[in-house]
């Protein structure tokens, strides 16, 4: 109820200080940028009016009543105790007024699961604690990524100062042409997780073996940011979603680029040396095994095994490899092998074999991870 | 039958106030099949399980005081508002309405005792050892389970031991509820007085009624359920496991199937105290008791057909959104018909307002609030939008604190005199509720606006827009807390130094316990059945 007071008093407010536009994003809905976004934000701000009405009326008459009705004021104590003809108004002028809202509230719905004719075709995946963008029709399939917070720990941690984007920037964002109608495909890898991007209206529950579909058609240019809005784990509130919206020129050369870069991608057959390994491995495991194993390989007592020390990390390679491209069932090691390059995996597991008290002096070159894959 | 006649009529023996035959001390309370110590013991246990319960959202509230992490690691913060959410649950809010059953049910029908005494201790005695066995997981390798109330796979089955450790309380919790649940229609369908119909039955009796044959539907399904986690977790079944053939989705179906008539499982016996305690300070009947009745009848009927709208955004047939949508919408209309009746019985009365009646009063604003954000949530494209945020985490505050919690006090301040024999301090009990009310607003108005500008729920930490609010919430979060140490004060403050009751403290109360029970009343309430005219 007061929320739309509250808009609309911000409203008169923002028209003399454009500078506090921002501000109404903290009371309501975030400005949308997508006809489903807006849809769904004059659908809510509709049925609030309703509600803001049917509230006050209600709450007028109770209030009158506990001023005016009060033994304190003399008042005596009607006996009246049923009337079949006001129960039935009652009964019937909600029914009415709920199939009124029924209309524009399945027009939404209907407008929201029409994902028919998409000009592009992108799968998401969640994995435990990142996004995986794979780019499967339309301008730019091929293309495939993986996307994780960007913000340092030591922000989180409260020892350098926060930035703007707090906890809702990434390294790779999701990036698509303006006014392209985009169909999104979420599975996931591990638990489920949930897409969500308000300023487009989207949320799409990611479940491990199962694709759901859902879209958008962005009709503004810009960086729009969300979170995943389901329970996934520890790092369940670390994992954002970041989309850049541009023109359909920027959104071409940025395919070429991408494609440039694959291209560059790693050569499997390589020989690595081991300090090369080492390097890669580095960042290989602080992005993708570090929320779980820890920096110093000590992983969670009881939950996250250390890898420092682990017989399986000193032990036969073969089985550390398996372990890490195959994961492993019902438990949060996952299967890598989907996410991460041969050369990748083999850097990793370079740098977890000859890192903390591990010194087995091994260098796992690409190719034994590549022999490895079914 | 005739054997609990029989149990009831010989506990019934000793008589009055004579107390020779029972065991004391200790004993007294480990093997009594009095329903008013039963009553006394949940409601204590609940008590308690409040203050357990409440410590957690405490923590959680202190870590979300400012953006960053500050106090706690974000593992145990999920392990935090899991518990916290299945302790209040299942903890607090369930056994105190079960406790007011005890207590009141066979006063409020001209009963001697519940139908099934021993029953009814055991049924209490499996809530320490559930309890026991979820702050216990706490501290197992792995901590307490981190999946949050609704315990969805696949996260679930990842989790450690702890995990374990609470689907072996929610099934020692169920027993306990079906067993409390037989207990209640047993003794509503057979102990009545002579003449007292089931049209005659006070309001509170018949939410119980029907709230019982709730429970006793889904907490059998939550068992299976959990159940099947545990097999999928130890057995190598895949009910919930893609990998292996099944459906994780298949989970959430039978978890909401349970789930949302479980919310009203804890609302409905609320409004049956409401609509106790708006009469008796009105001081006029309760408006429109046949269609009362429907209503809590509709809506428990209602209540098993809506359960996907938990699931908008799981992905299912557009179909089947449509028309989980419409269902969910109709149950607005029994709830809008029982706000309706209570502003009725209002309407012209001779109202005061007493600590009972100011809690009532608070529950009826905010629970049409929580009712109203209810309506918004179940337009499907609109809870695309907002579930899984703070938007949802006011609503079902709204409705459980201010609406189950609230009733509960409400109930408290209304029948103490009764249990006690004693009045309670009436200003410290106006100092209660404006308390809880101004804190309790203070703490979930202002999440409604982090729902809705982005913030989801269950995380740890947030962007920096959100930071205000947050801060706000906490501040009214801490309030509320220490608000609530008023409580035990009162009721000790009353049982020691209490002016002493009369039979009827509230004039315009008048079912059975206030019109034929002394205060405080007698062991064991009606020897001989009154008859009711
Ligand atoms: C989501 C948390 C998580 C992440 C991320 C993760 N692991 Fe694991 N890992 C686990 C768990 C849990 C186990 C224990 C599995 C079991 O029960 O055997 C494990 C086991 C292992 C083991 C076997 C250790 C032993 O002593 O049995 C290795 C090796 C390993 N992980 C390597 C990695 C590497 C390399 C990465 C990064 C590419 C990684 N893990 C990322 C959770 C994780
Ligand atoms: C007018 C009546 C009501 C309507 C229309 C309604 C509707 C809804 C809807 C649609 C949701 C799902 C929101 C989401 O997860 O996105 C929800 C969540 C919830 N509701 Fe209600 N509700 C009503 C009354 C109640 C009552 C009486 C209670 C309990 C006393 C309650 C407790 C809850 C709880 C606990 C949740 C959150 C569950 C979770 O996800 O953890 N609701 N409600
Ligand atoms: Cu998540
Ligand atoms: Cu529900």
């Amino acid at each position: 109820m007061r929320h739309r007071m509250a808009t609309s008093a911000s409203c008169v407010l923002l028209a003399g200080f454009p500078g506090l536009a921002s501000a109404a994003d903290r009371w309501n809905m975030q400005a949308p940028a997508s006809i489903v976004a807006q849809d769904i934000y004059d659908l809510h701000m509709l049925m609030m009016g309703i509600i803001v009405v049917i509230f006050v009326a209600v709450f007028a008459v109770m209030f009158y009543s506990v001023f005016a009705h009060r033994r304190s004021k003399g008042h005596q104590a009607a006996q009246f105790h049923e009337n079949t003809t006001v129960e039935l108004v009652w009964t019937i002028v909600p029914l009415i007024i709920l199939i009124l809202m029924a209309w524009p509230a399945t027009r939404t719905l209907l407008l929201l699961r029409d994902t028919s004719n998409p000009d592009i075709t992108i799968k998401v995946t969640g994995y435990q604690w990142k996004w995986g963008y794979d780019y499967l029709g339309g301008e730019g399939e091929g293309i495939s990524f993986v996307s994780a917070l960007a913000t340092s720990r030591d922000q989180i941690q409260g020892t350098v100062p926060k930035g703007e984007h707090y906890l809702l920037e990434v390294d790779n964002p999701l990036v698509v042409p303006l006014g392209k109608k985009i169909r999104i495909l979420a599975t996931g890898s591990d638990v489920i997780h949930s897409w969500w991007v308000p300023a487009l209206g989207i949320k799409q529950d990611a479940i491990p073996g199962f694709v759901r579909d859902t879209w958008f058609r962005a009709d503004k240019e810009g960086t729009f940011r969300g979170q995943c809005a389901e329970l996934c784990g520890k790092d369940h509130g670390f994992m954002p979603v970041v989309v850049e919206v541009v023109s359909a020129e920027k959104y071409s050369a940025w395919v070429g680029e991408q494609k440039k870069m694959a291209a560059r991608a790693d050569d499997p057959n390589k020989t690595w040396t081991l300090a090369d390994l080492m390097a890669r491995g580095a960042k290989v495991y602080a992005a993708n095994c570090m929320a779980c194993h820890q920096a110093n390989g000590q992983g969670v007592r009881g939950t996250f095994p250390a890898l420092d020390g682990s017989k399986a990390v000193s032990g036969p390679k073969v089985d550390q490899i398996s372990m890490v491209l195959n994961g492993k069932q019902g438990t949060a090691m996952a299967a890598f092998g989907k996410q991460l390059s041969d050369s990748e995996i083999a850097a990793v597991i370079t740098y977890t074999r000859n890192s903390w008290g591990n010194k087995t002096g091994e260098a796992i070159q690409p190719a034994e991870v590549r022999a490895q894959r079914k | 039958m005739s054997a609990s006649i029989h149990d009831t009529a010989r506990a019934g023996h000793g008589g009055g106030e004579d107390h020779a035959h029972h065991p004391s001390g200790i004993m007294r309370w480990v093997m009594t099949t009095n329903h008013k110590d039963i009553g006394t013991m949940y409601l204590c246990f609940s008590f308690a399980m409040f203050l357990v319960g409440g410590l957690m959202a405490f923590i959680i509230r202190t870590e979300l005081f400012q953006p960053g992490l500050q106090f706690v690691a974000p593992d145990f913060f999920n392990q935090m508002t899991t518990l916290h959410g299945l302790i209040m649950v299942f903890g607090a809010i369930m056994p105190a309405f079960v406790g007011f059953a005890n207590w009141q049910i066979p006063m409020m029908i001209g009963a001697p005792d519940m139908a099934f005494p021993r029953m009814n201790n055991w049924s209490f005695w499996l809530l320490p050892p559930a309890a026991l066995l979820l702050v216990i997981s706490l501290f197992v390798p792995g901590g307490g389970p981190a999946a949050g109330w609704t315990m969805y796979v696949p996260l679930a089955t990842q989790m450690g031991p702890g995990m374990d450790f609470s689907i072996f309380a929610v099934h020692i919790l169920g027993m306990s509820s079906i067993m409390g649940s037989i207990n209640i229609i047993t003794t509503i369908l057979n102990l009545r007085a002579p003449g007292m119909t089931m049209m005659k039955l006070p309001m509170f009796c018949w939410t119980w009624l029907i709230t019982a044959y709730l429970l006793l539907a889904v907490m059998p399904v939550l068992a299976g359920a959990v159940t099947m986690i545990l097999t999928d977790r130890h057995f190598g079944t895949s009910f919930f496991n893609a990998a292996g053939g099944g459906d994780p989705v298949l989970y959430q179906h039978i978890f909401w199937f349970f789930g949302h008539p479980e919310v009203y499982i804890i609302a409905i016996p609320a409004f049956g105290v409401i609509s106790q305690v708006i009469p008796a300070f009105s001081r006029k009947p309760l408006f429109g008791y046949t269609a009362m009745v429907y209503a809590t009848a509709s809506i428990a009927i209602l209540s098993f057909i809506v359960w996907a709208h938990h699931m908008y955004t799981a992905g299912m047939p557009v179909t089947g959104q449509v028309y989980f949508m419409y269902a969910t919408m109709l149950i607005a209309v029994p709830t809008g018909v029982k706000v309706f009746n209570w502003v009725a019985t209002m309407w012209k009365g001779s109202l005061t307002f007493e600590t009972p009646m100011l809690f009532a009063v608070g529950f009826l604003f905010m629970f049409t609030m929580g009712g109203f954000s209810g309506l918004v949530l179940s337009m499907a494209a609109v809870d695309v939008q907002v579930h899984d945020t703070y938007y949802v985490v006011a609503h079902f505050h709204y409705v459980m604190v201010a609406g189950a919690l609230f009733s509960a006090f409400a109930g408290v301040y209304f029948w103490l005199p009764k249990w006690t024999g004693r009045m309670y301090d009436e200003t410290l009990g106006k100092w209660h509720f404006w308390l809880s009310m101004v804190f309790f607003n203070m703490t979930f108005f202002v999440q409604h606006f982090l729902g809705l500008a982005g913030m989801p729920r269950r995380v740890p930490d947030y962007a920096l827009q959100f930071a205000d609010f947050n801060m706000i919430s906490s501040i009214g979060s801490m309030g509320f807390g220490v608000s609530q140490v008023l409580l035990p004060y009162i009721v000790y403050k009353a049982v020691r130094h209490g002016a002493k009751a009369p039979q009827r403290p509230w004039d315009g109360a008048d079912t059975l316990e206030w019109t034929h029970l002394p205060a405080p009343a007698p062991y064991h309430s009606f020897e001989t059945p009154p008859v009711v005219k």
